[in-house]
């Protein structure tokens, strides 16, 4: 299964102006009278009608999704109905934005290349608790981590789950049991971030809050090891959803790591919208990784909201590796004076996958410093995004925020668009951005060959040392040697590249500074 | 039997022939300087010899210890035992130098039919090569070349040739650029390679490494043929009477 790609109207216009959009290699200054005339040409083409109408059936479907959701969120609620009252409401509330807006079409900004025709199109039915024993896992390889906990469609299965001793006070489990037990200790933070306003799934998200992994972490406690969340998706009979919403609190000057990892037993259609509410406290220092490797017929939305105070240091680090439809969002605020994040990513795309990356930092404090670098290798005939938005509030002078999306093409129908967006609205500030696109370094391929490797490993190695740039910036020793496993298990057979060569010209550079 | 049998050599980049009939014999234990001003094809010959696909052979042949390079892949060249000393080594930023060479002996080993060398045996062998070359253990786990100066990539270099330990080594233009100090070290890294099987191929601009590295054979390369060859004693006269002097010769044999 993929994703069906609508006519974007966006998508054509940046063809004739020849944007930032690069599938094939750009086109010259001189070509463009040329690529105009076939654009134009192509617009009475009867594909392109087709095109003009599937889209119109988009716009129509995807006002008709929610009154589906209505009956299903109804249903939902007789679920959940021990909740308390503050989350009902909050729930109701969220759910009224997403019947309100509906899914999002290619004409919303946030969303221009990014369909999700496929996800608003499908009938998905809300997945319950399946049953998985604890040898179904094994190949996901995680068993070397002592503290595991698994929530299968959502749900927390504590029968899979093992939880190493933790330091005095420190909170590791599941939401819906601390919603039971303490929801007194959710309430402040619960919803109290993620605006769902702004996006139809962190809206759909927030209607279905059920259950999650919450962990508290009180002031000037350290927790060195990961803990290691595994969200199992089993796709059932017919497609389904599910929803996770967690909670990361990282009291102040305390210390943890957490990583998230969304993967698939079998194959079928499934709807994964999870959301994360990362706090850190002032002073606190929080690892976060974020894996997808869900199956091919698997729909991934992630939504990571980080709020940090004052020299709060958070580094989030996301590597998307399969899934046919995956969005990683993730949005941190620097809310406090001094405060550092870092947000590292690496995907890799195969096939017909869709791995779109948005991007959004917020410096609302002065002195604070964000990093984003993220690096994409697509192949087949896959499509990359990557939208990095830079906000700088009228207080965050002396902000230092820098950003770079390098991406390796690795065959001609693979396709990235990459789109800086910077807003700064305070004087005395360093933003700079930077994107690259381009395929194999024929000199660093000549040079690898020429010490005596076969062409297919020198492009092995190249693939690693372009995802090592990622993975040497992981903090974790532990989780960055079980994320190169990944990578290196996931990279793309070398007999895919054969033939393909690198013409004049295909790498880009835009370099910006603001 | 010779090491390597160069016969009448035409070869072409981008459709403009560079090369235009080279003949050149290198026997087992021979060390030969190849000298020319600029352009006149020194470095196509070193790239043709180690098969870079971008250098189109138009006519002639190449012998390598009894078998056809033409036939060859940059990477079989290599397996063969032919190694070239870049003249700009590449940066590779996210894989160290250990790992590369490590990655690179094994593929030779491999191909040659010996057992992979693993990190254990494999890094006193490196460390013991990079101390002769001179360059700090910091440099095993650095990117390869990434952030190195020019002559500590020159000096990489010769470190991976140690390492990779080929029947021919060709060294294109490896003195460029390199103070005195850097020189020295990378000559004496070369001169302790020399042996009476191992041949090289110093291909160069200046006669100065040739003070450091003493040539059996000195070849004048001119406009894409060699106009004079002879003994060391042709790299000092062409040091005080330049490159135009062969000129006539080339005219003369028009």
């Amino acid at each position: 299964m993929w994703v069906e790609q609508g006519f974007n109207p966006c998508v054509a216009s940046n063809y004739f102006f020849g944007l930032s959009r690069c599938g094939k290699p750009p086109a010259a200054e001189a070509d463009m009278r040329g690529s105009l005339a076939a654009g134009l040409k192509s617009l009475l083409h009867p594909a392109f009608l087709k095109r003009i109408l599937e889209d119109l059936l988009i716009v129509i479907t995807a006002t008709q999704a929610p009154e589906k959701y209505q009956e299903i969120f109804d249903q939902f609620g007789s679920r959940v109905a021990a909740q308390p009252r503050w989350l009902q409401s909050l729930r109701q509330e969220a759910f009224a934005r997403f019947a309100e807006t509906g899914f999002p079409t290619t004409h919303d900004e946030d969303w221009r290349f990014t369909n999700v025709a496929a996800v608003s199109k499908t009938a998905f039915e809300l997945a319950g608790l399946e049953h998985v024993k604890q040898e179904q896992l094994e190949p996901f390889g995680v068993s070397q981590f002592a503290s595991r906990l698994v929530f299968v469609n959502g749900l927390f299965s504590a029968d899979l789950s093992t939880l190493a001793a933790m330091p005095a006070g420190v909170q590791v489990g599941s939401l819906a049991a601390q919603l039971k037990n303490d929801p007194a200790s959710v309430e402040p933070h619960l919803g109290r971030y993620l605006n769902f306003q702004r996006d139809p799934f962190a809206a759909l998200n927030t209607a279905f809050v059920e259950d999650g992994i919450c962990i508290a972490v009180p002031e000037s406690v350290v927790v060195k090891a990961p803990i290691y969340v595994l969200f199992v998706t089993v796709p059932g009979s017919t497609p389904t959803m599910n929803h996770p919403r967690n909670l990361i609190i990282a009291g102040k000057s305390s210390q943890v790591t957490v990583v998230e990892d969304y993967v698939s037993l079998g194959e079928g259609a499934t709807f994964s919208n999870a959301a994360t509410e990362l706090i850190a406290a002032d002073n606190a220092n929080v690892s976060h990784y974020m894996i997808v490797r869900e199956g091919d017929a698997a729909y991934n939305f992630s939504t990571l909201r980080i709020q940090q105070g004052r020299s709060a240091n958070v580094a989030t680090h996301s590597l998307l590796l399969s899934g046919a439809l995956v969005r990683n969002n993730v949005h941190p605020v620097l809310a406090g004076e001094g405060s550092e994040c870092l947000i590292n990513g690496l995907f890799m795309a195969n096939g017909r996958q869709h791995m779109d990356n948005y991007m959004l930092v917020e410096h609302a404090s002065p002195h604070c410093d964000s990093r984003q670098f993220y690096n994409g290798i697509l192949n087949g005939q896959s499509h990359g995004v990557f939208h990095g938005r830079i906000i700088v509030h009228k207080d965050a002078q002396k902000t230092d925020a820098k950003q770079t999306n390098r991406n390796l093409l690795l065959s001609d129908e693979a396709q990235i668009d990459t789109k800086p967006q910077l807003e700064i609205y305070a004087d005395d500030v360093k933003c700079t951005h930077g994107a690259t696109i381009g395929r194999f370094d024929d000199n660093a391929l000549f040079y690898l060959r020429s010490r005596g490797l076969a062409e297919a490993a020198a492009r092995h190695v190249l693939l690693l040392a372009f995802a090592n740039e990622c993975l040497d910036r992981m903090s974790s020793q532990q989780v960055r040697d079980h994320l190169e496993k990944l990578v290196v298990a996931g990279m793309p057979e070398a007999a895919r590249f054969e033939g393909e060569r690198s013409p004049e010209g295909a790498e880009r550079n835009l370099e910006e500074v603001g | 039997m010779s090491l390597l049998e160069i016969k009448n050599l035409h070869a072409s980049v981008n459709g403009n022939e560079i090369l235009k009939g080279i003949d050149l014999t290198v026997n087992p234990g021979e060390v030969h300087s190849i000298m020319g001003p600029n352009g006149s094809g020194k470095s196509t010959l070193a790239q043709v010899l180690a098969r870079r696909e971008s250098y189109e052979v138009t006519g002639g042949s190449i012998t390598f210890d009894g078998k056809d390079l033409l036939e060859m892949k940059p990477e079989d060249a290599a397996c063969e035992g032919l190694f070239m000393a870049f003249q700009y080594p590449v940066e590779i930023p996210g894989i160290s130098n250990a790992y590369f060479l490590r990655a690179a002996l094994n593929a030779i080993r491999k191909y040659r039919g010996q057992d992979e060398m693993d990190a254990m045996d494999f890094l006193p062998l490196l460390k013991e090569k990079m101390r002769m070359l001179e360059m700090d253990e910091r440099f095993l786990n650095r990117p390869v070349n990434e952030g190195f100066s020019g002559g500590e990539k020159k000096r990489n270099e010769i470190v991976q040739m140690a390492v990779l330990e080929p029947k021919l080594a060709v060294l294109d233009e490896t003195d460029s650029g390199l103070d005195i100090d850097a020189l020295k070290i990378v000559a004496k890294g070369v001169n302790a390679m020399r042996d009476k099987k191992r041949s090289m191929v110093l291909v160069t601009h200046y006669q100065r490494l040739l003070d450091y590295i003493v040539p059996d054979f000195v070849h004048v390369l001119v406009n894409g043929r060699i106009v004079k060859s002879g003994g060391p004693e042709l790299a000092l006269e062409l040091e005080q009477k330049g490159y135009s002097w062969t000129e006539p010769e080339l005219v003369g044999k028009r």
